[in-house]
């Protein structure tokens, strides 16, 4: 998955749970928490919805990893990349 | 000082002798770091905040709010407050603007202390709306000065330039401290008013049940604005002379645990929710860190299956310990201490000083009173939980609302709206409630605040409110939409309906999901039957 395809899935899943949210103007590096208003049953939400679009299984021990946008596109590239797929 | 004050019960009885130096709250950040108050500074801070009430001209039992998350300014805020004799009310952050607004109006606010980053999404879109409010106290990075207007000051300067002793006023046991608000299913949301007395029970209750004594770690996951997160997360830790853990940051399975481990944690007092979280995120999570140190977990806000109680037992190397009580209760009111012998998926027993009962229903569900008395439920048999009133932490009122107060007591009990039965050892069991309220991530959310936002928006004919089942947050808060002639059902209708709400009311009360559905089903008279609609969902 590309850089840009992970951005997508990423903003199309936060739109759909929180769609007052202008997620293309908030700080990539901020917490999705503080920038968008979202409590634990939507993070867990985006999550699960990113993770099931993606094809892959998110374990809660890599949420931290999650938390701001940057960091969860990083997470969705990598994870998905074809050196994990082979 | 004369009288009760739970400020002095908390804190300066400890400040005044040997325990001076003992940590009082310890603030934890996300990376780990600590931020820790002794019970000296505690009481230091919180004298500057009673006298910085004084020299604003805040007058005995007039209504300080805060909104904020858990941060250190909370505990200066509430404890503050207290010693000044004026009124604390705590309220949510998760809340958006409209359950702020109508909260701040209905209990007559004259301060509201928040964040910059609340200031500017929540609090400076209401202002206009409360002309009550005389002075909005901001915490942080207050960037752009003037958001919010005149009324507006910078705290940490303001606490600054007071002094750091104060003499706490006269108080008596029956002096209102606290207001909780408690959502209505039928009716906008109520204030209930708990007194200074209240603490003797937030100390006796985390005694009895949690074990809970000096020195001890104690760590109470709830957030403020919900009546645990003043009661437990504040005041019953500070009571017991314990070392209250405040975690600043949003659930986090692994961060969690490592607090757990890195602060020694005695005593948890945590929901269902957080402990269904937890059970997702699996057993070899757990056993990768120290939980030796945990002497009892406790649970709030909802039914806990026996899967959990297990569960706790099994990764945790505890069972997790049911407890019942609600806003107007003001603390613990039925539970299952070490010392009892612990049915799983039972709510447990009364506390001492408490007696509780299962209350025949009649047709309208609802504890059925004939001639002034109520008859109590064969064992086994549903009924109506009920409490005989009296005990300290009791609500005293809902704040200009007589007539809801008294309603809840009915033949000499107060009515929980809770359906139970009680089993042949005297253990209660929770069914139900009697109303269609929701609990959602274990608190309730009244579905006539979320039906009232939805209603104003222009496509909106009808809307109705129900808790849909969740597999971590017991339920979520759906909504069954009617559309007014000439708009029609669409995926981008229902996405601007979520943002509608969630702009209005925030993440914790707006619908998660909504359903368009042009035959709501209504009574003869024209009330929604919420039951049916849970039904219809359920099918689905």
């Amino acid at each position: 998955m590309t850089r840009d395809e992970a951005a997508g899935l990423v903003a199309g899943a936060l739109g759909d749970v929180a769609p007052e949210a202008d997620v293309r103007g908030i700080d990539p590096d901020g917490l999705l928490q503080d920038e968008i208003g979202l409590d634990s049953i939507d993070f867990l939400t985006v999550v699960n919805v990113v993770g099931e679009q993606a094809g892959l299984h998110i374990p809660e021990r890599d949420f931290p990893a999650l938390v701001t946008f940057a960091g969860f596109v990083s997470y969705l590239v990598e994870g998905t990349g074809d050196d994990r797929r082979a | 000082m004369d009288g009760v004050n739970i400020a002095h019960l908390a804190v300066d009885r400890h400040a005044a002798g040997p325990s001076a130096d003992q940590d009082a709250v310890r603030f934890v950040d996300r990376a780990g770091g600590v931020t820790a108050l002794t019970y000296g500074e505690l009481a230091r801070e919180t004298n500057r905040f009673a006298n910085l009430l004084r020299t604003l001209g805040v007058r005995d039992g007039e209504s300080v709010f805060t909104l904020t998350a858990r941060l250190p300014v909370l505990h200066t805020a509430v404890l503050g407050t207290l010693k000044a004799g004026a009124v604390s009310c705590p309220l949510s952050p998760m809340f958006g603007p409209e359950p702020v607004r109508e909260r701040l109006v209905r209990g007559d606010a004259v301060v509201l202390v928040t964040t910059a980053p609340l200031l500017r999404r929540t609090v400076a879109r209401v202002l206009d709306a409360v002309p009550s409010l005389r002075h909005v106290l901001v915490a942080g990075d207050w960037e752009g000065r003037g958001v919010g207007g005149p009324r507006v000051t910078e705290i940490s300067g303001a606490l600054a330039a007071e002094p750091d002793t104060f003499t706490i006023g006269p108080t008596s046991a029956e002096d209102p401290a606290l207001l909780h608000f408690t959502s209505g299913t039928t009716g906008p949301p109520k204030a209930a008013v708990h007194v200074h007395g209240a603490a003797a029970a937030h100390q006796a209750s985390a005694e009895l049940v949690f074990g809970l004594g000096p020195g001890d770690v104690f760590w109470c996951t709830a957030e403020p604005g919900w009546v645990t997160g003043t009661s437990y997360g504040i005041i019953a830790p500070l009571a017991c002379r314990a070392t209250s853990v405040v975690d600043m940051c949003e659930f986090d399975a692994s961060r969690w645990y490592a607090v757990l481990e890195q602060q020694r944690v005695n005593v948890w007092y945590t929901s269902p929710t957080a402990i269904r979280m937890l059970m997702r995120a699996g057993d070899d999570l757990a056993h990768q860190f120290d939980l030796s140190s945990l002497r009892c977990i406790a649970s709030v806000g909802e039914p806990l299956a026996p899967e959990c109680v297990h569960w706790g037992e099994r990764a945790l190397g505890r069972p997790v310990r049911d407890t019942w009580w609600q806003t107007e209760t003001g603390a613990i009111m039925i539970g299952n201490p070490p010392s009892s012998r612990l049915k799983p998926g039972s709510m447990g027993r009364p506390l001492p000083g408490i007696t509780a009962a299962v209350l025949r229903c009649g047709d309208d569900g609802r504890a059925q009173v004939r001639d002034a008395s109520a008859s109590p439920a064969a064992p086994g048999e549903e009924g109506e939980l009920a409490l005989r009133p009296g005990w300290p932490s009791m609500f005293r009122a809902y704040l200009h609302d007589e007539a809801a107060y008294r309603a809840c007591f009915v033949g000499g009990w107060y009515l929980t709206g809770d359906i139970a039965r009680q089993d042949g050892d005297g253990y209660f069991w929770f069914v139900g409630r009697a109303d269609d309220m929701i609990k959602s991530a274990g608190h309730f959310v009244g579905p006539f605040e979320v039906e009232r936002v939805l209603t104003a928006h222009p496509a909106v004919a009808e809307a109705a409110a129900v808790g849909a089942p969740d597999p971590v947050a017991g339920e979520v808060v759906t909504a069954f939409v009617t559309l007014r002639d000439g708009y029609s059902p669409s995926d981008e209708l229902r996405r601007e309906l979520i943002a509608w709400g969630r702009t209005r009311l925030g993440a914790a009360v707006a619908p998660r999901r909504i359903t368009f559905d042009d035959r709501l089903p209504h009574t003869t008279s024209g009330k929604i039957v919420r039951r049916s609609l849970r039904e219809r969902q359920a099918s689905r």
